[in-house]
């Protein structure tokens, strides 16, 4: 690996401008995640958009579907997602005042809020799966066409919400074994924050999913 | 203390011998690199291996209408390859083409660092790209053919075709996905990287358009992603979101695809405005006339190319309102585009000019954008577009614009660039042949497109009725002939990249930062800090008194 050991020798040697792309830049990274979560909010707006308008075209059977949902298991993962934002945010804090310890917990009790958030999920869309509501089962394809799409609409955003909340999960074990061996530290917090703004945007996402089809009449 | 001197010695006298090219060798050194050179290089090497297989599927469809009938493929065929093409042509060429090869390679030098914010997330989006590519091209293999479409994949019939559209509409979530981080890339390198003193009012016309570009990337292209999503998720689990028959809405999937691609034809625009801007004040050896002009006329056409998407749906049912307020607005999008035209116009007008390759290309930007911009207000005028909708008029435009206009800046910018990419000179002689080949190729090609369109000859069908047959005649004709000039344009630069004579650092008296550092560059972009112009970008009082 010539090209390896080149590498490592340049870098040491060359002259370096002050306003090089190889140094650590946290606003940098902070505005690059930050305009990540622009994209991944339009991306979910593709999706709000096209729920607001087949329930303008589907207002009566978007209501009469909203009552398979089960309100309490909705209201449960909403305060647990808004507790796991609390402790992402507390574990920022704690790591900018130097109790590394403390941070890891905290992180750790967020990626268990994650945990109870998809077990919940799971029993719901199992229920959900009994009663054949998924597309392409029986019953699914013997309801009313604006039930379907309530029901694929249902199943595609909290899908693709759940694929996010697996994400963030990941991306906060990977800030707590970052943490552990001090990659992450009080000063160097760039990384730490952009796994709590992402945890964020996911808890924001569901803040408008639990109304939008569990609550709204 | 003996041992460190020596070793800088040794270093500083590797310095000069060495640049990007040649300081580290075998295939891994490309594959895994995070040089913003290298890895725009590795754009421009598959861009251009689409680029061209694009262009013969194109050659392929013209032969087929060279008469009326069918001569080389039958009607399913021909639905597979424009929609290949079109596919080939948007996502795996115009869209990456300026800012993932130029903008990836220039930007840095033109800012005076070393490399984009993120090198690590750039080489990323290079596989994605590539992972792209590989979906795209797959569905010739893979399933019961490409998709035959046409690259809009409109519903219900995207989601009810036996072809595989799956695996197209990934590639295009995919490549969106590369688009998006390279978009995110830039934006961060041009607000975080800037040289010390370069303010935005000081920054190359370049870095504003691909700065205009790179929201636009960054804030539509998750639309198409979800909404191609959508469709994959409708053909996989046999749902009817966008299918009538099902209670889906056509219509809403149509908002939403143009919603991005609408503002993806000036993502495809916005770099080549960037490219002549640069070239042209280099070979007029003079300040850009309205600089400001310029560089905030890309943010407007960004900012209101968001909200025009409606007028590809005058025809599909949308309210008289609606539609008098999308016409209104693509209208507004043609006063900052035409500031632009004027500037550049201006800038030429008692500069010393230099007419050499890059300039020509340029110059023919400017000459085919103002065909393509004006063709284009007559589809967007409500009345004119009930006539032109969906015939070849609307290919001529959208051909003008993206090939004549985009195009010929991807080129253009391919010329101007070339000594300081490769460190050699090509033939400027056989180049200009090759432009002018290519050019007239071009208006043989295209603009009887316009006037077979105006007669009211259908787009998308491999046969047509005989009273189209000359203008098809001609137009086929002139695929011969621009292919002709691209296979020679492209010969001359392989040519000089192996037999050219060395190039110069600065060949064309540019004053933007790139042309400070040496030819090819070094691996970290500059050897010394490079000097700012204090007056601008553009100030060229300093290279006349030399």
């Amino acid at each position: 690996m010539q090209w390896m050991l080149n590498n490592k020798f340049k870098m040491k040697n060359h002259f370096s401008l002050p306003n090089s792309g190889h140094n650590f830049d946290a606003k940098g990274s902070k505005l690059g995640m930050w305009l990540f979560l622009f994209t991944e909010l339009l991306l979910f707006g593709g999706l709000f958009l096209t729920y607001l308008v087949y329930r303008n075209l589907y207002h009566e059977a978007f209501l009469q579907s909203s009552f398979h949902l089960n309100k309490w298991a909705g209201f449960t993962n909403t305060i647990v997602l808004l507790t796991s934002s609390m402790t992402v945010a507390m574990s920022i804090v704690a790591l900018k005042k130097g109790a590394k310890n403390k941070a890891i917990w905290l992180l750790a009790l967020t990626i268990i809020a994650a945990g109870i958030f998809m077990v919940i999920k799971y029993f719901e869309w199992s229920v959900k799966f009994e009663h054949g509501l998924f597309p392409g089962m029986d019953h699914y394809m013997s309801m009313e066409p604006g039930e379907k799409i309530y029901f694929f609409l249902y199943f595609f955003m909290t899908g693709l919400h759940g694929l996010h909340v697996i994400i963030g999960a990941v991306f906060i074990a990977v800030v707590i074994k970052k943490i552990a061996n001090s990659k992450v530290n009080k000063d160097r917090v760039s990384l730490h924050e952009n796994a709590g703004l992402y945890w964020h945007l996911v808890d924001l996402v569901w803040i408008y999913l639990f109304p939008l089809f569990y609550l709204i009449r | 203390m003996s041992t460190a001197t020596f070793n800088n010695q040794e270093f500083s006298e590797q310095e000069n011998s060495l640049n990007y090219l040649n300081a580290q060798k075998g295939v891994f050194s490309w594959l895994f690199t995070l040089d913003h050179k290298r890895i725009a290089l590795l754009y421009l090497y598959s861009i251009i291996s689409f680029f061209l297989v694009g262009a013969s599927l194109g050659i392929l469809m013209r032969l087929e209408l060279l008469n009326p009938g069918r001569d080389l493929i039958g009607p399913q065929t021909y639905n597979e390859v424009f929609t290949l093409h079109g596919v080939i042509m948007i996502f795996l060429f115009i869209i990456p083409s300026i800012p993932a090869v130029f903008g990836n390679f220039m930007l840095p030098l033109m800012l005076g660092t070393d490399d984009v914010a993120f090198p690590k997330l750039n080489l990323l989006s290079w596989y994605l790209y590539i992972l792209g590519a590989f979906f795209a091209l797959g569905t010739l293999v893979f399933g019961n053919g490409p998709a035959d479409t046409g690259w809009t994949f409109y519903a219900p019939y995207s989601v009810k075709t036996g072809t595989n559209v799956s695996m197209a509409v990934m590639a295009a979530f995919i490549l969106g996905f590369s688009s998006i981080l390279t978009g995110l890339n830039f934006i961060v390198t041009i607000h975080r990287l800037r040289t010390p003193g370069m303010s935005f009012n000081k920054m190359p016309l370049f870095a504003w358009g691909l700065y205009a570009t790179s929201w636009i990337q960054v804030l539509a292209t998750p639309v198409i992603g979800i909404t191609l999503l959508m469709i994959f998720a409708e053909r996989v689990l046999g749902v009817g979101l966008f299918d009538p028959s099902m209670g889906g809405d056509p219509i809403l999937y149509q908002h939403l695809f143009w919603i991005y691609s609408h503002p993806a034809v000036y993502i495809m625009a916005l770099p080549a405005m960037g490219i002549v801007s640069e070239i042209i004040p280099t070979f007029s050896q003079r300040t850009i006339f309205g600089y400001k002009a310029i560089a905030y006329s890309s943010m407007a056409i960004a900012i209101i190319g968001y909200f025009v998407w409606g007028h590809h749906m005058f025809t599909s049912g949308m309210s008289g309102p609606a539609a008098i307020i999308f016409s209104i607005l693509t209208f507004l999008v043609a006063i900052p585009t035409a500031i632009k035209v004027f500037n550049w116009v201006a800038t030429l007008y008692k500069g010393s000019i230099n007419i050499q390759p890059p300039l020509l290309f340029a110059l023919a930007f400017i000459f085919n954008f103002m065909i393509g911009g004006l063709t284009g207000l007559m589809n967007g005028a409500l009345a004119a577009d009930i006539h032109v909708h969906d015939t070849y008029f609307v290919v001529g435009h959208f051909h003008y614009v993206m090939f004549g206009g985009t195009g010929f800046a991807f080129f253009g910018a391919m010329h101007y660039w070339f000594p300081k990419i490769y460190g050699k000179n090509f033939n400027r002689k056989i180049a200009n042949i090759s432009f002018w080949i290519f050019f007239i190729g071009f208006q043989v090609l295209y603009f009887p497109m316009l006037v077979v369109g105006i007669m009211g000859m259908p787009r998308r069908y491999y046969d047509y009725l005989p009273e189209f047959h000359i203008p098809n005649v001609i137009s086929t004709v002139g695929s011969w002939i621009l292919a002709s000039g691209l296979l020679l344009m492209i010969g001359n630069l392989v040519y000089a990249y192996f037999r050219g004579s060395k190039a110069v650092s600065n060949p064309w008296h540019g004053i933007t930062l790139e042309w400070q550092t040496s030819s090819p560059p070094p691996v970290h972009n500059f050897n010394k800090m490079p000097e700012l112009n204090k007056k601008g970008p553009y100030h060229f009082s300093n290279a006349m008194d030399a």
